[in-house]
């Protein structure tokens, strides 16, 4: 079996085993990058001397038994909004073309703990801003399905990377889905944790009371042993929570037997592909055939998600993303003599047109006059969704349905029409809203080899049902 | 007859705590390192970086709250206040404006028609700012963020002061009431504390407010008295043209005695307000509150009764000595060593302010230890030392905290209280002073004094002068 067609798991256990060297691994996913890489633009910066020398530190704490966990040698690949000391941080922007961070995210440092070898960071959408990785300053990633298509986005580059083999998991962030649905569009899995169960220090904030980092995998299986490497108490991150169960891999059970499901009607109507729908309730069917109890109910309040969202997220992002003004750090415009215009001609030049389209959304829905029409009432909307969700899960254990409406759409098609890329996101901004766990379990393809993912929505802290929901459902799926 | 003008005046007071950490990270907030030593990724804004609140500022702030009878709010958040300005790392502040910790409260001065109340808006919880440094011979900014982040609190009061004078008890007060809570040293110089007037004239009897401004650059008490008048008089200067007053900024130059506008209304800031979502709203429990309210230290007021009651010392003394907690703390730690508080009180009301006015030092600055004053004192009470020599000591003891009984040791400056000695000195001093000593018994009774000056001059100063008095006129008789 070639080396890149092994799970991150199962590549760590024939690590363990000495079958296969660190190295052997991290030359096999740069072989990798050598065929693919120019095609697909999965990453920004890739470090293949740091990443062979650290293959050599981890080789030598595993052959002295030091590293025993299921990541204990896996080449890791990091979505470019994560800090990584010492290697270039641009969140694919011009603006932080020359960033290089002082410090590591809390997650990476963890991933890091567990043995894992960060061979590169991957493209993203500028700022995690977009649902294609487009809007890279660094060039679009294609996906590996096919290359005419885009990978979704934010966290294209991440996804693209483990669909390719060109990594074998990946860190991602997901604000509004920005870990769901690439991994939806590429055929991977991808999971957006409880917010506050992933430490965000290190994290360049986009929307700050929504964002959380995750996994993106080959399987459910190796998607359970990143969150379980990820997930800490952080003191140095006011919001991250102290949470008992995080042996996530426990939960990798095959059963469903009693568990409540419940697939939100409001989730199968207008706009969403006939393709996609068949999928999802297919896999509702494997689940039930299981044992699990299926029923359809009303969410409510679906439509308020995408301008509540929007809200929120630009007005947090116009103040996150003051702080890159050519000052400090990063790109600044030259040949400016005065403060004001170096900070307008460093944003100006520096950010993309959909980032700058977000900074003035929010600079406009928190200016005083309208502060409280938009802001405050997206707030309160915000709260009612929760609600709505809560309600939900007084009768369900996990909510099933769609991650996005269609399948991953032609390079280009996307950006000519912002509003329907904003509608694209109706299936997974919500659970950021109300801070809920969501994971994206492919689950088939369309008519044109594009895959198709089903999205698995849990209480918070309830990662543990969705893993075993999700688990069960692809052991038990068609071609397994 | 010309028009009758009164003066609004409120203030917006910042005041540094003296939390030994920044407000959102752990960096010391100690004063005069070299740039940018006292730095972090959180307080120079690096991207990626995120606060978390040093719970001894919340304490600082319930602690003041309390003490100007403010309403606590026990549900309180923070939130960003955006503009741009390099000396602002994350190009927000963060701040209190929707929630802030403390609300309605007010003090009590002093004024010359009686006691009246100051009301106090509200006290809010803030980060300070970095600062810019122009170097005109490179011709560049440069920018030191040791500051930034460190803890600060507004107290914003109601426009219930209308002079100056109300306006520095007003200060005074508070300053007091913080300096005793040990939240703060609050020096105007060193810029500990601050504080922007906000002034308006209007025409006695109306009962509407004029059109405000709000001055800044104010650091001493002598600025803002003189800004005060400075202000009252062009905005009646203004009225009286019948021009209008436009609100705006302006900055006090105290050289000039005047002040210039700095920005308008109309290019006024629009801070996009809004909660900072990388922080968790603060909660004060009732249990919180309650054991910040039961370590209230005793405050001026309090303390000043207590005096009344338990030293035996004049009511001027008590207002000197509790005017700052620093000298009240020692004289109360020198009583509690055994002194006699009369004895202590006129050691700090006497030789410790005229050596404080001498070399322009603030009461804050007295370095000298309760224990080394307590020392000081028995050795005079002992008679081990005359005044001359104590006063000498104590000088000393004010420059370097010598330990006084260490140094009588060390220079030999005991009183010689062996009779023998004594009478060969005085006997001696009789002998080259025969105009005097014929004087004296001529019944000029000062001639005494000029011997027993002599004898003590011979003797270094180390003998009783009551003793020197009394052999001599046994000698003499």
């Amino acid at each position: 079996m070639n080396i890149l067609d092994y799970t991150a798991v199962e590549l760590s256990g024939k690590i363990k085993q000495g079958e296969i060297k660190v190295a052997e691994a991290v030359e096999a996913v740069f072989e990798q990058i050598d065929r693919t890489e120019e095609t697909l633009n999965c990453y920004v910066t890739l470090e293949k001397e740091k990443a062979l020398r650290q293959a050599a530190v981890i080789q030598g704490k595993i052959d002295r038994g030091e590293l025993t966990g299921p990541l204990a040698g896996v080449p890791f690949a990091i979505k470019d909004n994560m800090c990584t000391e010492g290697t270039l941080t641009t969140c694919s922007s011009k603006i932080l073309s020359n960033f290089v961070p002082t410090f590591s995210a809390e997650a990476v440092l963890n991933l890091e703990k567990a043995g894992a070898v960060i061979i590169g960071k991957t493209n993203m959408d500028e700022f995690a801003m977009g649902s294609t990785t487009e809007t890279s300053y660094y060039g679009v990633t294609r996906n590996p399905k096919n290359p005419e298509h885009v990978p979704g986005g934010s966290s294209g580059g991440s996804a693209a990377a483990v669909a390719a083999k060109e990594c074998f998991a990946a860190l991602g962030s997901d604000t509004g889905g920005s870990i769901r649905q690439p991994a939806s569009y590429c055929g991977v899995v991808g999971l957006k944790p409880t917010y506050g169960t992933v430490s965000r220090y290190g994290l360049i904030a986009y929307g700050s009371s929504l964002d959380q980092i995750g996994p993106l995998t080959k399987d459910v299986t190796d998607c359970a042993a990143v969150l379980e490497a990820i997930t800490s108490l952080d003191v140095k991150d006011s919001t991250s929570m102290e949470r008992e169960d995080t042996d996530f891999t426990a939960a990798l059970v095959k059963d469903v037997k009693g568990l409540r499901i419940g697939i939100p009607r409001d989730y199968f109507g207008e706009g969403l592909d006939p393709e996609v729908k068949a999928a999802v309730l297919k896999a509702a069917e494997v689940l039930k055939a299981q044992g699990a109890i299926v029923e359809e109910f009303d969410l409510s309040l679906v439509e308020y998600a995408i301008p509540t969202y929007y809200t929120i997220a630009a007005a947090e992002a116009s103040s996150n993303l003051e702080r890159f003004d050519g000052v400090k750090y990063g790109y600044r415009a030259e040949g400016v003599e005065d403060l004001h215009p170096m900070y307008k001609r460093t944003r100006s030049e520096g950010f993309g047109a959909e980032v700058k389209r977000r900074i003035m959304l929010g600079s406009f829905v928190l200016s005083s006059g309208y502060y409280d029409a938009y802001y405050l009432k997206a707030l309160k909307v915000k709260a009612l969704i929760k609600k709505a969700f809560d309600d939900a899960f007084a009768k369900y254990d996990v909510i099933l349905g769609p991650v996005a409406p269609t399948t991953a759409p032609k390079l280009g098609e996307s950006l000519l029409d912002p509003i329907k890329m904003y509608l694209g996101d109706i299936y997974t901004i919500s659970i950021n809203l109300a801070g809920l766990p969501g994971i994206s379990v492919p689950c088939g393809e369309d008519k044109n080899g594009l895959p198709i993912g089903l999205q698995l929505i849990g209480d918070s802290f309830q990662e543990k049902k969705l893993l075993r929901a999700a688990y069960t459902y692809e052991q038990c799926k068609e071609g397994n | 007859m010309a028009k009758q003008y009164e003066t609004v005046i409120g203030l917006e007071v910042h005041v540094e705590l003296a939390t030994k950490t920044k407000i959102f990270c752990g960096c010391s907030t100690e004063f005069g390192g070299a740039p940018n030593t006292h730095t972090c990724p959180v307080c120079t804004g690096m991207p990626g970086s995120l606060p978390v609140l040093n719970k001894q500022v919340v304490e600082y702030a319930l602690a003041v709250g309390l003490a100007t009878n403010c309403t606590i709010t026990q549900y309180c958040k923070f939130d960003r206040k955006n503009y741009f300005y390099p000396d602002n790392p994350q190009n927000y502040q963060i701040s209190q404006l929707y929630l802030p910790i403390c609300r309605n409260g007010y003090v009590e001065i002093d004024t010359p028609l009686g006691s009246k109340k100051v009301g106090i808006h509200e006290i809010h919880m803030e980060e300070d700012a970095g600062k810019l440094i122009h170097d005109e011979w490179e011709d560049c900014s440069l920018v030191d963020f040791n500051r930034s982040g460190v803890p600060l609190i507004e107290i914003v009061s109601e426009p219930d002061m209308r002079s100056a004078d109300e306006v520095i008890a007003y200060l005074d007060k508070l300053r007091m009431i913080i300096q005793y809570l040990g939240a703060s040293d609050c020096k105007l110089q060193e810029g500990s504390m601050r504080a922007d007037v906000n002034l308006s004239v209007r025409e006695v009897g109306s009962e509407k407010f004029g059109t405000r401004t709000e001055m800044k650059n104010l650091n001493s008490f002598r600025a803002i008295a003189r800004a005060i008048e400075g202000e009252r008089n062009r905005q009646i200067e203004l009225l009286e043209e019948g021009k209008p007053v436009i609100q705006e900024t302006r900055r006090w130059d105290d050289n000039k005695e005047y002040s210039y506008a700095m920005r308008s209304k109309e290019d006024a800031q629009d801070y996009r307000y809004f909660p900072d979502p990388d922080l968790a709203p603060v909660y004060i429990s009732d249990e919180w509150l309650e054991s910040v309210r039961r370590r209230q230290p005793e405050l001026r007021t309090e303390k000043m009764k207590r005096y009344k009651e338990e030293f035996d010392i004049p009511d001027y003394d008590i207002e000197i000595i509790t005017g700052t907690k620093h000298m009240a703390d020692i004289f109360e730690a020198t009583v509690a060593l055994g002194s006699q508080p009369k004895k202590v009180s006129n050691w700090l009301m006497v030789e410790t302010l005229r050596l404080l006015k001498e070399k322009e030092m603030e009461p804050e600055d007295i370095r000298f230890s309760p224990e080394n004053l307590a020392k000081l004192i028995e050795l005079t009470e002992q008679k081990v030392i005359n005044s001359t020599v104590a006063k000498e000591v104590f000088e000393e003891m004010f420059d370097k905290d010598i330990d006084p009984q260490e140094y009588v040791e060390e220079k030999g400056l005991k009183t010689v209280n062996d009779e023998g000695a004594l009478k060969k000195t005085i006997e001696e001093v009789i002998a080259v002073n025969p105009q005097s000593v014929e004087d004296y018994k001529n019944g000029k009774e000062k001639a005494i004094g000029f011997l027993v000056g002599q004898t003590m001059k011979a003797m270094k100063g180390k003998a009783d002068p009551a003793s020197v008095n009394k052999l001599l006129k046994e000698l003499l008789s």
